[in-house]
């Protein structure tokens, strides 16, 4: 609950006797508020700066410093204030947070400083509000990041334990280690370059053997360049094996891009090697001799600012998507029009709507050979507007994949697009949990509610404060409300778990046990009812507890209908009124144990008045006068 | 209008529609910014008016102001945020129903938003008025239509609003004929004629005599 809406939690409340003429049951007791002191200013001296406040806005959130008695710690007697010694302009924010239950986080603040700050004030930084939270990520990832920058620097220091094979890794991945690692670096880089000329040169024609056409230089050399090849591939085969022996994890490695590319890299020699000298396979042959240019690929484990490219590339897949969408739409329409306005013409180049397809894909991107030129003024008209659109519909998407490519450029090219879907998917599950945090905090101070009713009854305040947990006044206030509504309707809030099992046992009339085969499909019955309290028998000391208990539970079987639920308060304060979980191996509430046996009278009727509308009345307030007396025992 | 003028408007429309095209104005701005100036800015009356017309001490209204102009900077309530206010105190169901019947209970001039006025007066009954006003402010929240009957069916819409503000996961589980069940049972208690709608007469003396109800009546005197 905001706390900005704690104000109209009087309002919610009034509003609560709406129900009150409806409800066929007694309302629980309001909780009290123990000594109420008239609102007043507090001051809060931040370094020089004074801040004042109502005592009650820091009160809301009584888990934080300045809500709890910590605070009593910075307070100055002489000048009646609180004195903390932090930066005023942080503390702004802190206390905004207090007076409209949003916490902000200022951007021009130090995303460090501005964390100390909210750890000394007891602020946990999840709950920043919608509007900053971005921002706040963002800038502590980034710092995050710069910090493991820097230890990067020092992680050369070898770690002594390390085997060789994690040797052999850390040395592949990061040259910079070892002078070994620096060899092999740059041997390999040496090789891929070697690679890739050889397969350069090997087209280019060299000399020209007299009366014979020009040969390229790799038919003419031909075993020097097959030296050559076997040469590299060699280094590359040993390269991707040492690699994959030294992976950390072998599979993980083998699905990587890079290994891939060496794999391309490599496999056509040996696909050559194993083919023979097959007229129709050398065919097939030569093609796969283009992978090898994939070689170049392999530098991009040497060159930073390659891998950043196809980063990018990966990341601006959907506007490239759509790039190559818009483009396919317009070259199939221009197409389409040019071929029917040249169909007219005599000696027209445009034969068919594919045919048109290179004229157009030609004039959108401006190059324009002049290969294929329109004839006819329609033609001409209609090639001018193809042009025109070609320019906007390339130019549109290329500023985005340009910005995209500078700012991963600047951020060093982390991999932040998955980790912020984590970290978004994280941060809805948070904000799940703290909706339902609050009904479940109504849950959970149930089990306890009935203590603190208890508690205020006998007004025994030593106990009061030992047991009343961190509930603030308005948790309670507001938890009272919930149990108001729940008297109203006679149904109880439960949590998930266990609205699902008991809708699984379904069709649930009467109250079900907690094993399904004691599940009374006959109606209450003694049985269940003395099971229970047999149960209870063992965690009770008192032996004079369950004495109480049974006569009590010997109505339960006579009840019906509405009753049923409001003799539920027999058990015992370790089960949970609602549910059967019982939790009877709870140590805390057998402390009181006068109280136990004080809240059990209090629910149980006196002779029950059936009315003849089948109503039940129950007159707690005979019953008041006999718990005071109880526990007076 | 004659088919003329009709194409008229029309030629002359597209014509406009041409002349923006090839001249370039972006989206022209619509008339739409007249209704921006409408956000409502509304004082209460003083301090010392409210406090002769409710039962509220200074100091209570001063607080109860600070918190309602907290959320309402704009000082009146609509219904929509009168009802994310209320749906915040009932985490597990949907509470916006029973916000509707209440922002109405409490929108006594019907105009469609409570100004701090309607609110603190509302509360003022609520908190301090008599058993008698507490009841017939209780009549008139059941009382859907204001007609002065309360019919099973302004009965049923009201209960089911209340069982809707538990939410699903409850025990027992929530059955269809849950809240028709209850309003039988509040009708048998309460329309003593069984004439099948409850007058405010019926109403304030069943209350009366019922213990329970009285008692819970004074539950939430000391809110403030």
């Amino acid at each position: 609950m905001a706390a900005g809406v704690a104000a109209w939690l009087p309002f919610a409340r009034a509003a609560a006797i709406g129900w009150m003429p409806v409800a066929n049951l007694p309302m629980p007791i309001a909780p009290t508020e123990k000594n109420k002191r008239q609102d007043e200013l507090i001051i809060l001296n931040v370094s020089g700066r004074r801040f004042q406040t109502w005592r009650n806005t820091l009160d809301r959130y009584p888990d934080t410093l300045l809500g709890s008695s910590e605070k009593e710690f910075f307070y100055n007697e002489e000048t009646k204030e609180y004195f903390f010694d932090r930066d005023p302009d942080v503390f702004r924010s802190v206390l905004n947070f207090y007076r409209t239950g949003k916490l902000h986080y200022p951007r021009y603040e130090c995303i460090s400083s501005y964390d100390e700050e909210l750890a000394f004030f007891g602020i946990v930084p999840e709950i920043i509000g919608d509007c900053c939270y971005e921002e706040y990520k963002d800038r502590k990832r980034e710092n995050a990041e710069r910090l493991m920058d820097d230890q990067e620097d020092n992680k050369d220091a070898k770690l002594p334990n390390m085997t060789f094979r994690e040797t052999m890794w850390r040395a592949f991945e990061n040259p910079h280690t070892s002078t070994m690692a620096l060899v092999f670096y740059y041997v390999t880089g040496f090789f891929i370059a070697v690679s890739v000329i050889t397969n350069v040169v090997e087209t280019v024609p060299c000399g020209s053997v007299p009366n014979q056409k020009e040969v390229p230089c790799g038919e003419r050399y031909t075993v020097a360049f097959f030296c050559m090849d076997t040469a590299c591939v060699m280094i590359f085969t040993v390269e991707y094996l040492m690699r994959l022996f030294a992976a950390p994890s072998r599979y993980r490695f083998m699905r990587s891009v890079m290994s891939i590319i060496d794999v391309v890299a490599i496999l056509p020699y040996y696909i050559g090697l194993v083919m023979t000298d097959n007229e129709d396979v050398s065919g097939a042959f030569v093609t796969l001799r283009v992978f090898r240019v994939f070689r170049i690929f392999k530098f991009s484990r040497h060159s930073q600012g390659l891998r950043i490219l196809g980063y990018t590339l990966k990341s601006c897949a959907s506007e490239l998507g759509f790039l190559l969408f818009s483009l396919t739409m317009a070259i199939i329409i221009f197409a389409t029009v040019m071929f029917y306005a040249e169909k007219g013409s005599s000696s027209s180049k445009f034969t068919s709507i594919p045919a048109s397809f290179w004229y157009t894909i030609v004039t959108m991107t401006t190059l324009g050979y002049g290969d294929m030129v329109p004839k006819t003024i329609a033609g001409k008209i209609f090639g001018s507007i193809c042009s025109l659109s070609g320019v906007l519909v390339i130019a549109l998407p290329v500023p985005v994949i340009v910005s995209n490519f500078s700012r991963i450029y600047h951020q060093n090219q982390r991999a932040d697009k998955r980790r912020a879907q984590k970290v978004q998917k994280a941060r809805l599950a948070r904000i799940r949990i703290s909706k339902t945090g609050s009904s479940s905090a109504f849950l959970h101070s149930k089990r306890n509610g009935l203590f603190n009713e208890a508690l205020e009854l006998t007004s025994s305040t030593e106990e009061e404060q030992r047991l009343s947990k961190s509930t603030s006044l308005l948790e309670s206030q507001h938890h009272h409300l919930l149990h108001c509504l729940e008297k109203t309707t006679n149904h109880e809030f439960v949590d998930e778990q266990y609205y699902q099992q008991s809708y699984l046992e379904g069709g649930l009339q009467n109250y079900p046990s907690r094993s399904p085969s004691l599940s009374s499909q006959d109606g209450m019955t003694g049985t269940c009812c003395t099971r229970r309290s047999k149960k209870h028998h063992t965690p009770l000391p008192n032996a004079s507890a369950p004495a109480h208990m049974q006569p009590l539970t010997h109505t339960h079987t006579h009840q019906q209908g509405l009753q049923e639920l409001s003799t539920i308060h027999i058990q015992p304060l370790s089960t949970s009124r609602s549910s059967l979980n019982m939790r009877v191996d709870d140590p805390a509430p057998l402390n009181c144990q006068s109280s136990q046996i004080t809240t059990a009278i209090i629910s149980i009727p006196t002779p029950p008045v059936t009315t003849p509308e089948g109503d039940a009345h129950l007159p707690a307030g005979p019953a008041h006068q006999n718990v005071v007396k109880v526990s007076a025992l | 209008m004659s088919c003329r003028k009709r194409c008229k408007r029309e030629i002359f429309k597209f014509a406009q529609y041409l002349f923006r095209l090839v001249t370039g104005t972006l989206s022209t701005d619509s008339v739409e910014d007249e209704l921006e100036l409408s956000t409502v800015r509304h004082r209460p009356e003083g301090l010392e008016q409210l406090e002769a017309r409710t039962r509220f001490s200074r100091k209570e209204l001063q607080i109860l102001y600070r918190g309602f102009k907290n959320e309402c900077p704009s000082g009146v309530v609509n219904e929509d945020t009168f009802k994310d206010i209320y749906a915040q105190f009932f985490p597990q169901g949907d509470a916006s129903t029973y916000a509707h019947f209440l922002f109405n209970a409490f929108d006594t001039d019907h105009n469609g938003s409570v100004s701090f006025v309607d609110f603190v007066m509302g509360l003022s009954i609520l908190l301090r008025g008599t058993v008698q006003e507490k009841l017939n402010w209780a009549f008139n929240l059941y009382d859907i239509n204001k007609d002065g009957y309360i019919t099973k069916e302004e009965m049923l819409d009201i209960m089911k609003a209340i069982y809707d503000m538990m939410g699903k996961c409850t025990y027992p589980v929530l059955k269809e004929e849950t809240p028709r069940q209850h309003v039988e049972v509040f009708f048998q208690k309460m329309d003593k004629n069984k004439d099948g709608v409850v007058t405010i007469d019926e109403f304030i003396d069943c209350c009366q005599n019922d213990e329970n109800i009285m008692r819970s009546m004074h539950l939430f005197e000391n809110v403030l």
